[in-house]
């Protein structure tokens, strides 16, 4: 099939560990934990105390500026633990499952009836908000602005990540659901799916189909933003994760927030790479003791992909918006003259300094190594290489650590997220951090242009 | 393991919060060198590509050599030919060598040690550019330049085209050029005329030290033929004068993805172009000495590739790549045409362009917020 769109641009790392596209069941465990950190920019006011027990969707804190965004556990149980960090900042909120289920069950008429303000409302009391981020800023979408529409990735193209149609595969209902209860909000929904797709992600009803052709970032949601519809200062976008779409839409009909996610366990030090269903906040020991990873080891363990993931570890949980647990081994070690070109072809290379781009069909176990240090910014075009948007990444990038708002509104910051940059990060040559930048640049933003 | 153990025991006295702690950058130099460190990444990408600063620098090193060691030779040959003592090639290359080897050690003296110094005094670590400009600068100098003066414009180079701007990655001129133009305007009998360059040209009378370009500003008919200028037997600086071995360079340059070929391809263009219509004019010597001869005579091929290409000087956009590599090829052409001082054009086309290139990079993302702003407008009115 023909595509819509097709970038050429992007750099399809040949990350070792793919999931086998099965859906296994591991032991579950009675740990569950919420991290707020997961909600960039939400300053959580508690309202259970340690102690005290929960139900299945009970509010556990809510938003400090926004007090209608709820978040709401995971489990029915009792709160066992909060850690807090430096200044008393939230950094766990653990959770102790009963094994009982009970839930919070909310009574939602049918759709038809809903004015798009109750939708909203649902949304917010239910917990299932913070599902819906925005561009710009890369944040949970503020409830009070008027998207120009909603968009939805239909597939992934970050290194190893989980499959969107094989996640989706026995909730076709609930996505279909779904992207009806997102269609009150917003003038469009957008979904976009591969070019060569021909899952059921095609024939959804009540979206504008987008084909997309490319390699990573491909994918990421703001990269078809900036390609279908861009974000103009002033404007904003809406954009959701699919199974989080079918987690809104089982939500609307049951009126249990059940917090369903699908996870493929992956990386090169993986044995058995799977997908696992378990549920956000969930415990991961017992999926990593499925694939096969001690908790000794010298290992990372990454809550989303090897490019843009959050660093977690053996006692952590399944993050809020992410389907792929990713596993490195920790690259902490020297490599003699491991500098020396055309050594070293273990290590993939966008520049062909290494011989590793003779070998296309190879897969590579990379590690956490900077191989490298920071240096200067000296070699040039290699960031345009791996950005597929009409922005000059390197020209932002200055801007932004120079803090020159206005230069930074021209150059497109409303149009980017630390992830659409990971690419970044991973082939400077100058080592530098371009998604730390960009987050910086955003949150900078958000105070003074709001 | 055991080595490592060892650099780890003398690099104790440099750690953090110990007593020669400033001095860790210099130190940090010589380790990175033999090790790529066990930093592990801790923001952003969890994996790195193996690509950093010291193996791009060390691909345009080994880039850089075929037309290095050719110079050496080269050198060799031009004094036993001109001086008709029978030789062999490793006579040729042994005189060439005696020759060039001090110049790349006071090269590389002077500069690492004013690059240390500055990265020991600004707290960062030591950058590995001048590895590139270490051994640039004696290519582009003529070879019997006294080894103070190369000191001399090392040190210029790197301490008021360089670390004035701020270091590596903030210059605006390319700072080989630099040692060279500071060498040429301050010593200009060492550095231009007929005695220069060739070996021992100023002390033996029977050597003409002429290069082409410089025999066609006087009005003198060449000698060379168009292979000979091809393969670079030819007089000139050390380096510059080989074009095949320049190319061997190019393609290495381009096949690993280190050297910009828009650049590349834009100065022969922009060269050829002006050359071609100077030929239609004809109204002098250099003028109508052939386009393609142009193209491989004098410092032209061994700039555009070497030079030019310098990612800090040149421009950084995509576009602006091929504005400012055509114009380095105009203007190389037109300073050697009409500027009868000056028969060699490239070194002062490339760092005319350097200056201009933040321009060129200026309208070219200029371009790119005005689009934006231009959709910004188109969606506040309403369409009529």
């Amino acid at each position: 099939m023909s595509a819509d769109i097709s970038l050429r641009k992007g750099l399809s790392i040949p990350l070792k560990g793919e999931a086998k596209k099965d859906l296994k069941t591991s032991k579950t465990s009675d740990n569950f934990t919420i991290y707020p950190d997961d909600f960039h920019g939400i300053v959580p006011k508690m309202l259970v105390k340690e102690g005290e027990k929960v139900s299945l969707g009970q509010p556990v804190f809510f938003s400090k500026t926004n007090p209608e965004m709820q978040f709401v556990s995971p489990v029915s149980g009792t709160l066992s633990k909060i850690v807090r960090g430096a200044k008393r900042r939230i950094l766990e909120i653990q959770l102790k499952s009963d094994g009982k289920d009970k839930a919070v069950k909310h009574k939602i008429p049918a759709l038809d009836k809903l004015s798009d303000a109750d939708v909203k409302s649902h949304l917010l009391a239910s917990g299932c908000w913070p599902f819906i981020k925005q561009r710009p800023y890369d944040i949970i979408a503020n409830p009070e602005s008027n998207p120009k529409g909603i968009f939805i990735s239909g597939f992934s193209t970050a290194p190893l990540a989980a499959d969107v149609a094989f996640v989706l595969q026995d909730q076709q209902e609930d996505f279909q659901n779904g992207i009806n209860v997102l269609a009150t909000l917003a003038p469009k929904v957008h979904l976009s799916v591969s070019a060569d797709d021909n899952s059921f992600l095609s024939s959804v009803n009540g979206v504008e189909i987008q084909r997309i052709k490319g390699i990573h970032p491909a994918g990421n949601v703001g990269v078809q933003v900036h390609h279908i519809d861009p974000v103009n200062a002033g404007e904003t976008a809406w954009v959701v994760n699919p199974e989080d779409v079918a987690n809104i839409g089982r939500f609307f009909t049951s009126g249990v927030f059940d917090q369903q996610k699908t996870v493929a366990v992956v990386g090169p030090v993986v044995t058995n790479p799977s997908y696992y269903k378990t549920r956000i906040g969930a415990a991961i020991a017992p999926l990593l003791e499925d694939v096969g990873i001690s908790a000794s080891g010298q290992v990372r363990i990454i809550n989303g992909d090897a490019l843009s993931g959050a660093t977690t570890h053996a006692d952590g949980s399944v993050g809020f918006y992410n389907n792929t647990l990713t596993v490195l081994a920790e690259g902490n070690h020297f490599r003699m003259f491991g500098w020396l070109p055309f050594a070293g072809s273990k290590i993939f290379s966008m520049s062909r300094t290494s011989l590793s781009w003779l070998l296309p069909k190879r897969t590579y176990a990379l590690d956490t190594n900077m191989n490298g240090e920071e240096r200067a910014l000296v070699v040039t075009g290699e960031m345009e290489q791996v950005l597929p948007m009409d922005i000059f990444p390197m020209q932002l990038l200055k801007e932004c650590m120079v803090q020159n708002i206005e230069k930074m509104e021209g150059l497109g910051i409303y149009e980017v997220a630390p992830e659409d940059f990971a690419l970044v990060d991973y082939a400077s040559t100058s080592k530098i951090e371009a998604q730390a930048i960009i987050r910086e640049a955003l949150d900078l933003m958000i105070k003074e242009v709001g | 393991m055991k080595l490592r153990e060892r650099i780890d025991a003398i690099k104790k006295p440099f750690g953090k919060g110990q007593k020669f702690e400033r001095f860790a950058p210099a130190v940090n130099a010589f380790d990175t060198f033999l090790f790529v460190p066990n930093h592990t990444t801790h923001k952003g990408a969890h994996i790195r590509d193996g690509v950093d600063l010291k193996r791009t620098m060390v691909t345009v090193i080994i880039a850089l050599l075929p037309a290095f060691i050719y110079g050496v030779y080269n050198t060799g040959y031009q004094y036993f030919i001109q001086s008709g003592i029978a030789f062999t090639f490793w006579d040729a290359l042994l005189h060439g060598a005696v020759k060039i080897m001090p110049m790349v050690a006071v090269s590389y003296g002077v500069g690492l040690a004013i690059e240390f110094a500055f990265a020991v005094y600004r707290g960062h670590e030591v950058n590995e550019g001048y590895l590139v400009t270490g051994l640039l600068i004696p290519m582009i100098m003529p070879v019997d330049i006294p080894l103070w003066m190369v000191g001399l414009s090392v040190a210029f180079a790197v301490l008021i085209a360089k670390e004035a701007f701020g270091g590596t990655g903030m210059n605006i001129l390319n700072p080989a050029l630099t040692a060279r133009a500071f060498a040429f305007f301050a010593y200009p009998t060492y550095m231009s005329g007929n005695k220069v360059w060739v070996s021992e040209a100023s002390n033996v009378d029977g050597i003409s030290g002429e290069t082409v370009l410089g025999s066609l500003a006087a009005g003198n008919d060449v000698s060379y033929s168009m292979f000979d200028m091809f393969v670079g037997a030819i007089p000139g600086s050390i380096a510059e004068t080989s074009t095949l071995w320049v190319l061997v360079g190019a393609a290495i340059l381009i096949l690993t993805g280190v050297g910009s070929w828009r650049i590349m391809v834009g100065g022969v263009l922009g060269a050829a172009a002006t050359a071609f219509l100077f030929n239609l004019w004809g109204a002098n010597a250099l003028m109508s000495f052939d386009w393609m001869n142009h193209l491989i005579v004098g410092g032209f091929a061994f700039g555009i590739v070497f030079m030019a290409t310098d990612p800090v000087s040149a421009a950084q956009t995509t576009k602006g790549k091929w504005i400012y590599g055509i114009l380095v090829g105009l203007f190389c052409m037109l300073i050697r045409v009409f500027n009868p001082a000056y028969p060699e054009g490239v070194m002062l086309a490339i760092l005319l362009m350097n200056v201009f290139a933040p321009t060129i990079d200026h309208y070219v993302v200029e371009g790119n917020i005005k689009r934006r702003k231009k959709r910004l407008n188109a969606t506040l009115t309403p369409a009529s």
